[in-house]
Order: structure tokens, then sequence, then C-alpha cells
């Protein structure tokens, strides 16, 4: 016991905290240069740093989902992220999703579907709802079920959510046949 | 009651809704105000003992580390139990955080390392060196529950007739034990408080609740400040599904720091801490059930037992339910609590109800298959139009239609009885169903409408908004009833400083805050209607308020529209620009009648034969609860309290490690919940149910029903499928595989 006193002792000096890095990021168009920690996670670093508290904190634990944001366009757990590792890329978080006051088709569609209650998974879903209508795999509800289950709902609003995307890419591949 | 109506009854999309999907939202624990503090909690890795020593040297040492907040350092609390009791506190003595050196459950709370940064106090948290002195723990609640029994029944609770004789003569029997696992809510939010310090003796705190005006009342109390300095915010509420009912022990940690450090704090959770508030009790359910030949039950026996802490008695009723659903002359229900060295339990949606329901259905569903009836049948043969235990009849029961649209959607009359008769490629098929209640609640509670000349409404109580549509529910009701359109009114909530309201939970939110609103309203309408009448030549001279209508901006008789005041006419005549009303409504003291939620639940599942993989793939529910004030959003309630079912049936448990006493499951990996993939065709129904006893506007209320009978649904399906009978949930696979 009196041996340890003495280290804490000595430790009074201070530890330092981790020396800080700069890290490039580009989030929802605009650029942001920050000075962090090595240990901040893409997701602290959007709710703590840049104060875009839309992305969620569920588990810190790549478990849940709530926290999927979009980098260089494809869905990614940024609680698992380590924002130095991100530096230069294109960031897009939920506040990135509408065009001014225009919500995204699927921001629209979740409203009308009620596809969310307590609201704390769906920028998340959003943001993965994004993701896997770009990757292009899922084509019927199985498929969406099956591709959406990395984000975690406790309300229940599956089925609601699934109806939400269904719309979209149903809406989406229907303008992508007419374009052709 | 309202004839006819604009709002009530119309699938409005949330009000709350655009907030929710562009992110501006604000939980409780994203309010980055100034020069804030953050928080992060240290708990205990033992279950029962005492903290001899807390070294907090290191944690100190790091450069950042504002402070180590224990038992040994802490400022003033209070000393006794009652101002540690909140609002729906149990019989006992509320754990106190912070308090004193004794550890009374693994995860307990007991230091608080603050920092200038989040990640500081997170890795300083991980430095901090507790000495112990450990006593032996009890947590097996299984292995306390056989020694406590004691060869004695506990006294019944509620006894008539001769429930033991008529089981001994009983042509049909069933006689069988459910049991239940520790189970938690994990709603997706974690619970968080940003205290923002003003002075010594003010405080506002966002804090994840469902009763910010519980939890300033709980503020005011354990640190001695007037309740009318403290003020408790909780405007969005990431799920609670009753975790949130009580305060949770960031809120008093937080104010705790705020007031150490005199600046603003966060406390956050982590979700491995979320397991270490509160949760639904294991539980272990006997039923013996005795029927005759034709299944008209002679006897129903039903004995729960169920987990609480060394502190606090948590109990809900889990027996009372069978004598409100089923006629039985001879019925005895007895109930007892073991303590174990844990936290205390508390509810978890639909408590009480969905444990019991779980086995009464069940039990219902063995004795179909004892009396040779299809279980539906069973349910019909028995129904009860009295609450046998209040011996009051119902204010409106519709079960019975509830159980004819819903075994008709699902096909029910298409099914065979045996069990492994149905099947699908290599999948056996399998139906099931069960009843489900709730009790239709309604408390005291308050509103206040505002009317402004230009039609805007502004309408507020002292509630939260947990995902139900509580917004939107005021919203619609504020603008039915003052003939505004909806998006002319805001709703304002989850604030302390709001009119007085209960906690949001039990299904009473709509029935008493909403009759609160509907009180409010009337009493903006009078006077309203007084000014009307007061306008030169007025078309409404002579009328009264009954023979008028609020509709389109103006008052306008119910049966010549053109006969019309505007609001901002009648407002000129009064020389104002505003009405505001406050006003508060309660229950009826002396009703005649018992009031109730009813659903009937069918389940179909498929089941690989040679893997013992479950799938619920089509589950139907059909719910009468009264006034449905909004469809849309009461359908989601149904639809995510039915996925929680499937939860229950299926997936959730956690486990003790009982050498540590420590629930080890404890993240999101390890505690199933459904996923996406895990949900499939999920169809509503709201049977109608006019009740204009209950109060003014019919409510009842459907948070709870939705989740209750859901998981006896599932496992009567299960048993259906398989011929395989669990009883002890959750129905995982290595269940039906075991010989």
């Amino acid at each position: 016991m009196a041996q340890r006193s003495a280290v804490a002792r000595k430790a009074r000096e201070r530890l330092p905290a981790p020396a800080r890095m700069t890290v490039s990021l580009h989030v929802n168009g605009v650029g942001r240069k920050l000075t962090i920690a090595p240990w901040t996670t893409l997701l602290d670093a959007l709710r703590l740093k840049l104060d875009l508290t839309g992305t969620k904190k569920g588990c810190d634990h790549g478990q849940c989902g709530a926290c999927t944001v979009l980098v260089d366009g494809r869905r990614v757990y940024s609680c698992l992220t380590l924002a130095v590792m991100k530096d230069g890329a294109q960031v897009t978080t939920v506040e990135g999703l509408a065009q001014g006051d225009a919500l995204h088709p699927l921001q629209q569609a979740f409203v009308d579907h009620d596809a969310f209650q307590c609201g704390y998974c769906t920028p998340g879903q959003l943001c993965s709802a994004v993701g896997l209508i770009a990757e292009g795999h899922a084509r019927t509800a199985d498929e969406i079920r099956e591709l959406m289950s990395g984000n975690i709902c406790r309300c229940g609003a599956y089925p609601n959510i699934v109806a939400a995307i269904e719309q979209v890419m149903r809406g989406s591949t229907k303008a992508g046949e007419a374009g052709r | 009651m309202i004839t006819t109506s604009n709002q009530i009854g119309k699938p409005a999309s949330r009000v709350d809704g655009r907030l929710k999907v562009t992110g501006a939202a604000k939980y409780a624990g994203e309010f980055n105000v100034a020069n804030l503090a953050h928080g992060v909690v240290v708990t205990a890795s033992i279950a029962k003992g005492r903290i001899k020593h807390i070294d907090a040297e290191e944690a100190l040492a790091v450069e950042g580390v504002l402070d180590v907040l224990t038992h040994a350092n802490r400022g003033k609390l209070a000393s006794s139990d009652d101002k540690y009791k909140d609002e729906i506190a149990p019989d006992g003595s509320p754990f106190r955080p912070l308090y004193d050196d004794q550890v009374r459950f693994n995860g307990q709370p007991i230091a608080l390392v603050v920092a200038e940064g989040f990640e500081i106090a997170r890795f300083a948290a991980s430095l901090i060196r507790v000495d112990y002195e450990q006593d032996a723990h009890v947590t097996d609640f299984e292995a306390q529950r056989q020694r406590t029994a004691g060869g004695k029944r506990p006294k019944p609770t509620h006894s008539r007739g001769k429930a033991a004789r008529a089981f001994d003569e009983a042509a049909v029997r069933v006689d069988a034990a459910y049991s239940m696992p520790v189970e938690h809510h994990n709603p997706m939010e974690p619970y968080a408080a940003t205290a923002v310090w003003e002075a010594d003796d003010a405080i506002t705190v966002y804090d994840k609740t469902q009763g910010p005006l519980n939890c300033r009342n709980y503020v005011a109390s354990v640190f001695g400040m007037k309740p009318d300095k403290v003020r408790v915010l909780s405007h969005f509420v990431g799920g609670g599904f009753g975790s949130g009912l009580r305060p949770n022990y960031e809120l008093p940690l937080a104010v705790l720091a705020a007031r150490a450090l005199k600046r603003s704090v966060r406390v956050t959770l982590t979700r491995q801490q979320m397991f270490t508030i509160g949760y639904r009790a294991a539980n272990v359910q006997e039923l013996k059930l005795g029927a005759d030949r034709n299944g008209i039950l002679a006897s129903f026996r039903h004995d729960a037992v169920s987990m609480t802490s060394q502190f606090e008695d948590f109990q809900r009723s889990f027996v009372s339910w069978s004598s409100q659903l089923y006629r039985c002359p001879n019925s005895e229900l007895a109930q007892r609590l073991v303590k174990l060295d844990v936290n205390t339990p508390c509810d978890m949606r639909g408590p009480g109800g969905t444990e019991g329901i779980w086995a009464i259905e069940c039990a219902m569903d063995e004795l179909a298959y004892a009396a040779n009836l299809d279980p539906l049948e069973l349910r019909l043969v028995n129904y009860s139009d009295r609450d046998q235990i209040a011996d009051k009849p119902y204010s409106s029961k519709a079960l019975r239609e509830c159980y004819r649209q819903a075994a008709e959607k699902f096909g029910w009359s298409k099914r065979s009885r045996e069990p492994r008769s149905m099947r699908a490629g290599n999948e056996l098929v399998g139906w099931g169903m069960a009843t489900g209640i709730w009790e239709a609640m309604q408390l005291p509670a308050s509103a206040r409408a505002v009317l402004t000349a230009n039609g805007a409404v502004e309408i507020a109580s002292a509630t939260a908004d947990i995902g139900p549509g509580t917004y939107t529910m005021m919203a619609q009701l504020a603008a039915e009833l003052l003939g505004v359109p909806l998006e002319n009114v805001t709703a304002k909530l989850g604030d302390s400083s709001l009119p007085a309201a209960p906690v949001e939970g039990g299904s009473f939110t709509t029935s008493s805050v909403g009759s609160a609103i509907h009180a409010a309203c009337l009493e903006v309408q009078k006077e309203l209607f007084g000014l009307a009448q007061k306008v030169k030549g007025s078309p409404l001279a002579g009328l009264k308020l009954d023979d008028v209508r609020f509709a389109d901006g103006a008052i306008r008789h119910k049966d010549d529209a053109s006969r019309a005041v505007s609001v901002a006419d009648a407002m000129r005549i009064g020389k104002i620009d505003r009405i505001e009303k406050e006003a508060s409504a309660s229950p009826r003291a002396d009703s005649k009648y018992a009031h109730s939620t009813h659903s009937a639940v069918f389940a179909e599942v498929k089941i690989d034969e040679e893997l013992g993989v479950i799938r619920v793939t089509r589950v139907v529910s059909a719910v009468a609860a009264g006034r449905i004030i909004n469809p849309k959003l009461a359908g989601s309630q149904i639809l995510g309290a039915v996925v929680g079912g499937i939860g229950m049936a299926l997936h959730e448990e956690t486990v003790t490690d009982q050498r540590f006493g420590r629930f080890m499951t404890h993240n999101l990996a390890d505690y199933h919940v459904p996923v996406n993939a895990d949900v499939h065709a999920i169809d509503v129904i709201f049977v109608e149910e006019p009740d204009e006893e209950i109060n003014p506007l019919g409510i009842k209320g459907v948070g709870e029903i939705g989740i209750v009978g859901v998981a006896a649904a599932i496992a009567n399906a299960v048993y259906h499928a398989t011929g395989k009978r669990v009883r002890d949930l959750p129905i995982t696979l290595d269940k039906l595989m075991r010989e």
C-alpha cells in the first residue's frame, strides 16, 4: 500500500493526454479541420467536436447501428471508426441528407410510413438505407430485411422501415427505367 | 362525447417526424452547452460487500481530469428513505448513488470520473482501483426460490370458491410451471443527463426520463433544493419501455458533479451500464387448471414467484388476469417475492400482465388439447363479462369481436388441430393464438391550452413522448377541440415547469393527459363562446355550448355552419388577443365498471425440422382499446409491441454469472433482440369499441396491450408445429432439439 502511494505521488506530475493530430474531413459537403486525439472515434468527433448530434451512440461497440454514417458513399459504423483513419474522406450524416428544406425521399418515406417511434435509431437507419440502395444488392423485401439487420430498432418499426425503403427503391427503379 | 371529428381518428403523420428524420431532435446527452465537463461512471465489480478504499490517484493524475467523486468525498445528499422515494417507488429503501461504502449489487455506481473531455474521463475511469471487503452473495433466483419455498404456499392474494377441491375433482386438468429469465429493456438511447449548472440553489437538467416532473421532485428532494429552482427537460426520449419511469442514477450523479464543480456536467451510461439499472424480473409461475369434459373451467390456481432486490419489494400482479378473462367459480391466486443481491427490477412493457398472460395463455392452450377443443373455442366457452376480482362488469369489452376479426384475417378455420400436422417444404408450420388484456388506467393530469386570435394554439403538459406519439396526440386533440388545422398547433411536453402530468407509462398517458387537454380546451371554448355571443347581432345568440362546434377557426352552429363567429371577431369583442386556460382531469372515483383493453393474437411459426430454427412468419393482432386517436401511430405501437413479444418469445435473456453475481450478457451482441430479418408480416386490427363511461373522450390507451399475449401465441404455435411444449422462455432452438 505504502509503495503504491509512492508511485501515485510520483505520477502527480500528471499523465499527459495523447498528442493531438490534425484531420481533414468533408462533412456533408463542408470541409472541416479537426485537431483531435487519435483515440477519438468518428462518432464522437461528429457529436462532440462538430456538434452534429444527429448521428447517435447506442452501444459504442458496433452492435446496434445507430451510429451509421456514409463514408465515401459506403455505410459504416462511426463508433468503430477512428476519425484519424478517415483523413480526407467525404462523410455524410443524417444532417446532410435533405437538400435545404426538401427532405431526401427516404426521410419523407420514413415520415409517411411511420418508420420510427422514439427516433433514436432513425438517423442510422436512414444512412444505412441510403447505402443499401446505392449498393444495389437488395431487390426483395426479404433482402431489405437481411441487409438492414445491422440497424436495431428497439421500438420495432421494422415492417414500416421496410415499407419505406421499398417505396423509395421502387420509385428510383421506375425513374431509372423511365430515363432509359 | 365528440360526434363529429376532423382530427380524432385521422392517421396523421407525427408532428415531430421532420425533427426526427433530419437529426434535429435533441436527446438528453446531446446538449453541448458551454464549459461542459464529462462524467464517466465506475461500477462495482462485486455483488455484495463494502468498499474499503477507492484509489483515484492515478486517475486524478491524468491531464484534463477534474475530479473523482465517491461516497467518501461527495457533497451533501438527503439521509432518509422518503427523500429518495420517487412517484412510483415500491416499498422499501431506495438505492442511493454514492451514498455510502456498501455494495448492494454488481454494477452499482461507486465513482464518477469527471474530466474536460469524454475520452479522458473514460480513460481515467479505467485507472480507478477499488479494494473491497467482499461478502457472500445470493443472486441465483432459481436456487433461492427453491430454498425459500418452505413447503407452504404463500397466502393467496385472492380466493373464491374451493379451488383445490374443484381441481382434484376436475375431469380435465393442466398442472404446469412456466418460467421467464431476466430481460432488459435496452432502449436505443442510453440513459444520459446534461446538468446545466446555474447557481448553488438552481439547476436545469436535460435528462432521459419518462417523467420530467418525477425527476424534478427527486432532484429537489435528494439535494435539498426548492422544486421551483430545479427544472428537468426531456423533449425527446430514445425509448423507455418502462426503464425510465423512475429516476436512473445518471441524473443524481450529473447533478452531484455539477454542484461539486460549479459547472455543467454530462453523464451518459454505456450500453454495459444499461444492464445495471432496472429490468424485468425473472419469474416462475405454477398453474393448475381444472375443467369439465367440455372445457368449462372449474378451477383456476395461479402461483407466481418473482425476484426483487434486498432493499425494495418490486412486484406487479401476474396472477389476477385469469379472473378478468375467464369465468370460473373456484380460483386461488398467490404471489411472492424472492430477495436477491441485485438491483431492484422495474416495470417493463406490460408489467405483470405480460408475464402473467404468457403463463395463463400457454396453460389455456394445454387445457384446449387436454379437453380436445379448439384453443379459440376454449376461450369463447369460458368468456367472462365480469372482472371477478373487482366483481364489476366492463365499461366495454369487444374481445369477442377481436377473436372474430383476428381469426378471420389469420385464416384460423383452416387450421388442423393435431401437432405436426402442417408443413411447408422442410419446415413445420404451427398456428397458435392467445388472448391479451391490460388495465385501462387514468391518473390525474393537467394541461394548458392557449388560443391566439390568429388561430394558433399551444397545448402543454409535463408529460413525455418516449415514442408513442404524444406530441401528435396532444396536437390532434387540441386541433379537434378548438377547430383549427393540425399545423396551427404547437404541442409542448418534456418540461417539469409545464402543468403537472404523471410519468409516461402504463398506457395511461393518452387517457390522462388527453382528458386534461379536453378539460383545458373546454374552458377555452366556454370563454370564446361567451365572447362570440356578445358580438353585435351574434348569429349564436341564445344558443348553448352544446349547440355549437369549433371548426375552421370559428364557432359554428352545429346544424347550420353559416351561423358562425370567427375566433378573431370573438376575441376583438373581448379586447383580447389570446385565451389561456389550465385545467385538470381525474378518473371517475365512483365507477361501477371495470376498465380494460383486450386483444386477440394469432401467430404462425415455421420451424426447420432438422435445425430447429424458428421464424415467426405471420402475426395478426386485433385490439379493442376504446377510441383510437390516431390509427397510424397507435398501429405502430401495436406493431412494435408485437416485435417486443417476438423478442420475449424467442430471443431475450439476461444471463447471470453466479460466481460474480453479475449480468454477463450485457451488450447487444449477447443480449439478443429482434432485428429486421426476424420480423415478417404483422397485421394490426383496431376493433371498434365505443366507451362513453370511461372518460369524456372514450380513451383507453394502447402502449402495453400489443405485447401482452404475443409470447404465448408464439409458444402455442411452436407446440402446434412440433408437438413440443417449451415452458421456459426464450424458446431457443436447443430447447426444441433437446430430447
